[in-house]
């Protein structure tokens, strides 16, 4: 198992490389994993998923809003049955809460029909209409004026950072290399692919582009120039989890002409999110949050859902989507550079994950790589950081087992000295207290380090010793 | 999921100023057993790890860890239990808690409850500060444990946010960073006087400033402020200081469907801190956040009385009682319910706070359009400071009304702020 985030890299030809660590990088190299090739990883960051795959809305979609026809449309519908079934095996926080498009004028609730008939086209069949009373049955804290809504039971909340965690660990124990802080600089092309990086030289047959914000740079440097990725800023505020009663579904705008309105949502760890804004941006490190963007946040959560505003906000974050003009993603093989372009991975991305590196995998394949037997990958177990499982904080087993799993460290989001010790020495160890937060919430929660930063720091400093 | 089932007479929830003290006072008393559960490693509460002089009895001042230890060790000496490394994680009954430990999970069944959880400083995402979010963005909170407990770096340039009133918290925060060899860039006020004016503290104070956004990626490289004039400044920092604005941690409260006071955000209790919840007591800044340990510390010697009638029998549980509302720019008030054949508060008085700045303001206590009480203030009244409220007026009050409304009259113009109109007298 190799994990370096320093240092020289190892001198040898690999089949193939892969750009980019976020949640579909890391599935690209986990399926690749179960083939018998020589595999690696690397990313610009300290960690992986470090990018827009760690600010996200956290939904595992259905896909019945996407364009009828296209890739997108099959590899969400194809991913997000894999996902599910994936996250049930490894233990990667779900929850089947479902999803309501809230019509709060007549021209939205007039939408709700042809939405359903799209989902159709789109292969999915279960939506339902609700009338206004069932509406407020369902979501008695909905602001005034909701007239009806279109009901998507599969849409479901997940957590993004497991899910890429849970990828990469399965395909570094099964001898994928994963190098961090190693920015590509450049690629010169010849009878194998040299990769000039901010570590050092690395050699591959074959190369993987999932960039992300960056792909089409990474892709200019192959001679391409098939696309511009313009970063498109999403803020949301994340909810003490004492709202989490206030929702019980995930909110969703009706898409209007006049453009998409904000969401409001579970999550997995007890909270409730409301977002994101849409702002097309040049900067691709613009992940700061604005005064205007909160405000009008804030105005828009407090239609939907009135009492959320005077609920304490425990965290606010902004991520950056990979927005290319085209309302699909950019996969795109290049069998005479022996290149695949992994590119527009939107929102969706997460929930098609696994078809996409299925997708990629098999393109790879077609370009000449010779995959050979596949093999079946040990299953991982993933540390439970959602709240629709027991925590270890409420397990008497684990506990009696280990002192250290009753010893809370960080009280607002009650996790343990024994999960900050595991997720240290895990496969894929955090690089920073962000990493050790996305692992185990530590520091995550509505005091935001006050009664625990400085202990937090401590453990996570003493276990990099 | 096996957990341990154990019963005790009183069960205080958090081993801080107040909690300590109650424990100390009821075991003392002969309450029975009297058990603290308290989720650190050590009890104490925030003065653990304030390493200013202040707290304590005004003519006899010490540290806070030395006033932390005392506290702990009378509630000791007393009989008291204190079970530090144990958090009450639920309500599994009325006064009944679950609890993680590292010796596992237990159910605590009480006769009487005292919550003592304390306050917190809102971090900077709460307050909505706008930027990224780099390293180096503290409260002072964290800062303290970081540099007295943990002996941690802190960076070399740093800003103190104040929120109003927050002198004394912005002022040990400014030490707590000279003590770790920060240099202070500036300290930023909304306030419009500065509260740091001492010639000793020799740093730039913007007052009427607003911090609007910080800047940095990964590290902390500025907070950009913007003046009550409209004009921007980037200071270049690598830490800044959020201090104030507390709010109590009321989550334990709140998730056993205690009532919440809407100006404190705290448990509403009445004047012998009685929650809505049978059995179920609240002191400390649990019930208003950021008042000094002594104040914390005395509502939990208040809360012996009151906790031992309850443990008789004598003193069924009362209902509700008359809510106390306040009009802007008073903030809140507390206690805030009141039964007029009830006991007096604690020292006889109320406490509120103000958002704006008030020159002798008479403070005007009305129900249902009658006056029941005016009381003029002999002295300025200034936001994040308390001011107080006399009780003798409690038993004019209609048990059967509406709510009592205290409501301020500005002394130079002779009529009522914020008041309804009625109050034109």
């Amino acid at each position: 198992m190799t994990v370096t985030t320093s240092g020289g890299l190892p001198d040898r030809l690999h089949d193939v490389i892969v750009v980019g660590a976020g949640v579909v990088g890391t599935a690209v190299a986990r399926e690749l994993a179960r083939h018998s090739l020589r595999v690696a990883l690397v990313d610009a960051g300290d960690d992986v998923g470090n990018g827009t795959s760690k600010a996200n809305t956290a939904i595992l979609h259905t896909g019945f809003d996407a364009v009828p026809g296209t890739l997108e449309s099959r590899l969400v519908r194809e991913g997000r049955h894999r996902l599910a079934a994936y996250a049930e095996q490894s233990g990667i926080p779900v929850e089947p809460v479902g999803a309501l498009l809230v019509a709060w004028d007549r021209e939205q609730l007039a939408t709700l029909p042809a939405l359903a008939a799209k989902a159709a086209r789109n292969g999915y069949h279960a939506t339902r209409l609700l009338d206004a009373a069932e509406l407020a049955r369902r979501e008695p804290h909905l602001g005034p004026g909701a007239l009806g809504a279109l009901e998507v039971p599969d849409e479901w909340i997940i957590c993004p950072w497991t899910t890429t965690l849970a990828y990469v660990t399965q395909a570094v124990r099964v001898g994928v290399d994963l190098h961090l802080n190693c920015r590509v600089q450049s690629v010169t092309a010849g009878t194998h692919h040299e990769l000039s990086t901010s570590r050092g030289l690395l050699r591959t047959r074959y190369l993987v582009n999932a960039a992300g914000l960056h792909a089409d740079e990474l892709d200019r440097r192959l001679g391409r120039q098939d696309f511009t990725v313009t970063p498109r800023r999403g803020q949301l505020i994340v909810y003490d989890k004492l709202a989490r009663p206030l929702v019980g579904h995930i909110l969703l705008p009706v898409p209007t002409a006049l453009g998409k309105g904000v969401l409001v949502a579970p999550t997995v760890y007890g909270n409730v999110i409301l977002g994101p804004t849409a702002e097309d941006l040049d900067d691709k490190r613009a992940t700061g949050s604005s005064a205007e963007g909160l405000e009008t946040l804030r105005a828009k959560g407090g239609r939907i859902l009135p009492a959320l505003i005077d609920e304490e906000v425990t965290a606010v974050y902004a991520g950056l989507r990979a927005a290319t003009g085209q309302d699909d993603y950019r996969i795109r093989a290049h069998p005479r550079l022996r290149y695949v372009t992994v590119g527009g991975i939107r929102s969706t991305g997460l929930t098609a994950s696994m078809a996409i590196a299925d997708y990629v995998t098999g393109l790879l394949g077609d370009a000449g790589l010779h995959l050979g037997p596949t093999r079946d990958l040990d299953p991982v177990h993933m540390p439970n950081i959602g709240e629709a499982r027991p925590r270890p904080y409420q397990r008497a087993d684990l506990i009696a087992a280990d002192p250290a799993y009753g010893t809370i460290v960080c009280h607002c989001e009650r996790v343990t000295r024994g999960e900050i010790r595991d997720a240290l020495t895990s496969t894929v160890p955090p690089g920073s207290l962000d990493g050790l937060r996305r692992r185990t919430r530590a520091r995550g929660g509505r005091c935001q380090g006050f009664y625990c930063g400085p202990a937090v720091r401590a453990l996570f400093e003493d276990g990099h010793r | 999921m096996s957990r341990t089932d154990r019963a005790v007479d009183v069960l205080v929830v958090g081993a801080g100023p107040a909690g300590l003290a109650a424990a100390a006072h009821l075991a003392a008393a002969g309450a029975g057993r009297v058990e603290v559960l308290e989720r650190e490693q050590e009890p104490g509460g925030v003065p653990r790890h304030s390493h200013h002089r202040g707290f304590g009895p005004r003519h006899r001042p010490t540290t806070g860890p030395r006033y932390a230890r005392r506290l702990a060790a009378m509630a000791l000496a007393a009989g008291a239990a204190v079970r530090t490394g144990v958090t009450a994680t639920g309500w599994a009954g009325p006064r009944t808690l679950d609890t993680t430990g590292p010796h596992g999970l237990e159910r605590l069944t009480a006769t009487a409850v005292v919550l003592a959880t304390g306050a917190r400083e809102r971090p900077r995402s709460a307050r909505l500060v706008p930027g990224t979010r780099p390293a180096g963005v503290l409260t002072t909170g964290e800062l303290q444990q970081a540099v007295h407990v943990h002996g941690q770096p802190v960076g070399s340039r740093a800003v103190v946010v104040a929120a109003a009133g927050a002198d004394a918290v912005a002022r040990a925060a400014v030490d707590m960073l000279r003590t770790a060899g920060a240099h202070i860039v500036a300290l930023v006020t909304e306030a419009i006087r500065g509260p740091l004016r001492s010639p000793s503290h020799r740093f730039p104070v913007l007052t009427g400033s607003t911090v609007v956004e910080l800047t940095g990626h990964g590290r902390l490289t500025g907070v950009r402020v913007r003046g009550d004039d409209g004009r921007g400044t980037l200071l270049d920092c690598d830490t800044v200081v959020f201090t104030g604005d507390w709010i109590p941690e009321h989550e334990l409260a709140r998730s056993g469907g205690i009532a919440l006071d809407p100006g404190t955000r705290g448990p509403a209790v009445d004047t012998t801190l009685r929650t809505a919840l049978p059995g179920v007591f609240a002191v400390g800044n649990l019930l208003h956040g950021g008042e000094p340990a002594v104040r914390a510390a005395a509502e939990g010697r208040g809360v012996t009385g009151p906790v031992l009638a309850h443990l008789a029998g004598t003193d069924p549980w009362p209902g509700g009682g008359v809510p106390l509302r306040v009009a802007p720019p008073l903030l809140w008030v507390a206690p805030s319910r009141v039964r007029p054949d009830g006991p007096p508060p604690l020292q006889e008085r109320f406490t509120l706070r103000t958002a704006e700045r008030l020159p002798a303001p008479v403070l005007v206590v009305h129900q249902d359009g009658r006056i029941l009480d005016r009381q003029r203030l002999p002295h300025t009244a200034l936001p994040g400071r308390p001011l107080h409220l006399r009780a003798r007026w409690t038993a004019a009050a209609d048990p059967d009304g509406g709510p009592v409304h205290i409501s301020v009259m500005s002394d130079s113009r002779q009529s009522a702020v914020g008041g309804p109109p009625i109050l034109a007298v």
